[in-house]
């Protein structure tokens, strides 16, 4: 098998690059392990996606099928129920394909878009003391359990973490008939949505301990009990502030990460911070022609930042793929400054600079109003106001070529307005 | 007096509501209003799933198609309970009509057929 584009995963960030790479001249191929398109979303049963793509609120399933509906009766092959498990590069990319009904397949592909989605951190992530009983587990299972399968893990719940996972489990949990007890957030503020706090929780009086953590699990086979306690500013627990809850199912809401590690014979250079590719605008890594978008790139908390981001690929990658023209390259770096986590991309091909560069980070702490300035040799370039920063929210800024003053490195800093 | 969360905007006003509905807390005039609404007659979407047929897709999604009273949010879930869906389904048929007669429709929010789920 041959093909121009092989895109990996049929998610929201796969479905729009596949939208956006369509031409007469091309072959693209979207492979997905899952018997449907849609990713994520279709696990996500809930209401708010869209508000920026479509202007509306929709449920995941929903949003999810705009996408599909468009991508029929275009010339595109779709692979349902089929796994990536390797890919190398040689002068093309060589990729092994698995699935029940055809086993181990090849193919050889000239371009290949990475949009494989996350996974959710676990208990062995953070290390909760205790014993090793059954019914703890990720927010995110327990959700495609109830939503897909239609079972509920469990009558008595508490919930480690504040994500917004975690909150909107809460909601679904007790709507099924289950009891939430509580949620514990390590951090002295939420990590989810107001409005998930006060739909999900407060609407039904579920409780939220701020600066908790969960410090003993007890349970031989199946869970039994757990205890919570308190957190000082250095994070660890005061005594004398345990509480017990008597519970047989212990949610995770602590963390996603972009899932790339199948990646790893490609031998793309990474972010220790976002755990995943190393991008220039163009969203493509240092290997030639191998592209990265959505959550398998970094995590974002809306579903419409990926579907543009998937777009982004799907248009770099197609011109990539009918004008053949990246060798030489000319790149610098898009650096965090002051109170900025990360931005993606994290370089700048001033060879390849056509279109703006959507630049998406993260900040390091909460602020009432601030300004986001992108610095180039010590010059500021662009200035952008903005309230309500929080980590929780992924910030956006676009930088025009004509914005920038040279071809020099650029920086991004956040500063305080008070 | 209640003490309520205004969700109108990110700012997040602590907003609070006393018997004769006067709202403090308050930085805009809209959170008065979200404030009178849900003190009032608070209303919610309802998403969730019902039991199918379909080997392939045990679960079909679906919403109330307009915010229903809070109140009645467990009453309309019961009614789901022992829905069965047997044939095919496309987005935004009505899988319950006039749901506890509030006059909302419940819809499905996922097609499903026979033929498999989603191309
Ligand atoms: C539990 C949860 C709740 C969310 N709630 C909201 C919300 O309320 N509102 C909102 O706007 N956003 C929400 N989001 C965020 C948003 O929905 C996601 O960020 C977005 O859908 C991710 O799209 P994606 O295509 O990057 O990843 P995914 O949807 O994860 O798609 C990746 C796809 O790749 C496939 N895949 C992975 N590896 C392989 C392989 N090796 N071979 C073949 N296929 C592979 C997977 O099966 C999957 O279908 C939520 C996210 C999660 C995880």
């Amino acid at each position: 098998m041959k093909t121009d584009l092989t895109i990996v995963g049929g998610g929201a960030a796969g479905l729009a690059a596949a939208l956006s790479a369509i031409d007469p001249q091309l072959n693209i191929l979207i492979i997905e392990r899952e018997p449907r398109l849609g990713g994520i979303l279709n696990q996500c049963i809930h209401n708010g996606f869209g508000l920026h793509m479509f202007q509306e609120e929709l449920t995941g399933p929903e949003y999810a099928n705009r996408f599909i509906e468009a991508l029929k009766d275009k010339h595109i092959d779709i692979l349902l129920g089929t796994t990536v498990i390797d890919i190398q590069k040689k002068t093309d990319f060589e990729i092994t394909l698995t699935s029940e009904a055809n086993g181990y397949q090849h193919l050889t592909s000239k371009a290949v878009i990475i949009a494989s989605g996350c996974y959710e951190r676990t208990r062995g992530a953070v290390q909760i003391p205790g014993e090793r009983p059954k019914g703890i587990m990720p927010a995110g299972s327990a959700q495609r359990y109830l939503n897909m399968e239609g079972y509920l893990v469990g009558k008595r719940v508490f919930i480690l973490g504040s994500g917004d996972i975690g909150l909107i489990m809460a909601r679904r949990m007790t709507l099924e008939g289950a009891q939430v007890l509580g949620v514990a957030e390590l951090m002295p503020y939420s990590n989810g949505l107001t409005r998930n706090i006060v739909q999900c929780l407060n609407d039904f009086d579920i409780p939220l301990y701020l600066s908790h953590t969960v410090t003993d699990i007890k349970g031989k086979d199946i869970l039994e009990q757990i205890t919570i306690q308190q957190v000082d500013d250095k994070f660890e627990p005061i005594p004398g502030t345990e509480k017990v809850f008597e519970v047989d199912t212990l949610l995770l809401s602590i963390g996603l990460i972009p899932d790339v590690g199948l990646f790893d014979s490609l031998q793309m250079k990474k972010s220790p911070i976002t755990k995943s590719a190393i991008v220039d605008q163009t969203l493509m890594t240092n290997v030639e022609g191998l592209f990265v978008c959505g959550n398998a790139l970094h995590v974002h908390d809306l579903v419409d930042w990926v579907s543009k981001e998937g777009e982004k690929a799907g248009k770099t990658a197609k011109a990539y793929l009918l004008e053949q023209k990246h060798e030489e390259k000319d790149l610098k770096s898009i650096a965090p400054g002051s109170n900025i986590r990360y931005v993606v991309p994290h370089l700048i091909d001033y060879n390849h600079l056509t279109e703006p560069i959507q630049c998406a980070f993260r900040v390091t702490k909460k602020m009432a109003q601030g300004q986001f300035k992108v610095v180039q040799n010590g010059e500021v370039i662009l200035l952008k106001k903005a309230k309500h920063i929080a980590p929780a929210e992924m910030e956006n800024l676009i930088i025009k070529p004509e914005d920038l003053k040279s071809k020099d490195p650029i920086e991004i800093h956040l500063e305080e307005i008070v | 007096m209640k003490e309520l969360t205004c969700i109108v905007c990110p700012v997040g006003c602590h907003l609070s509501v006393d018997e004769s509905l006067k709202v403090v807390g308050n930085r805009c005039p809209r959170g008065e209003k979200y404030a009178i609404v849900e003190m009032t007659s608070p209303k919610r979407m309802i998403t969730t799933t019902v039991r199918t047929t379909f080997e392939d897709c045990p679960r079909l999604s679906v919403k109330t198609k307009e915010p229903v009273p809070k109140s009645l949010m467990f009453d309309i879930l019961a009614t789901l309970e022992g829905i069965v869906v047997e044939k095919n389904v496309k987005i935004g048929d009505v899988i319950v009509a006039d749901a506890c007669h509030t006059g909302v429709d419940i819809i499905a929010t996922k097609s499903i057929s026979s033929q498999g789920v989603n191309l």
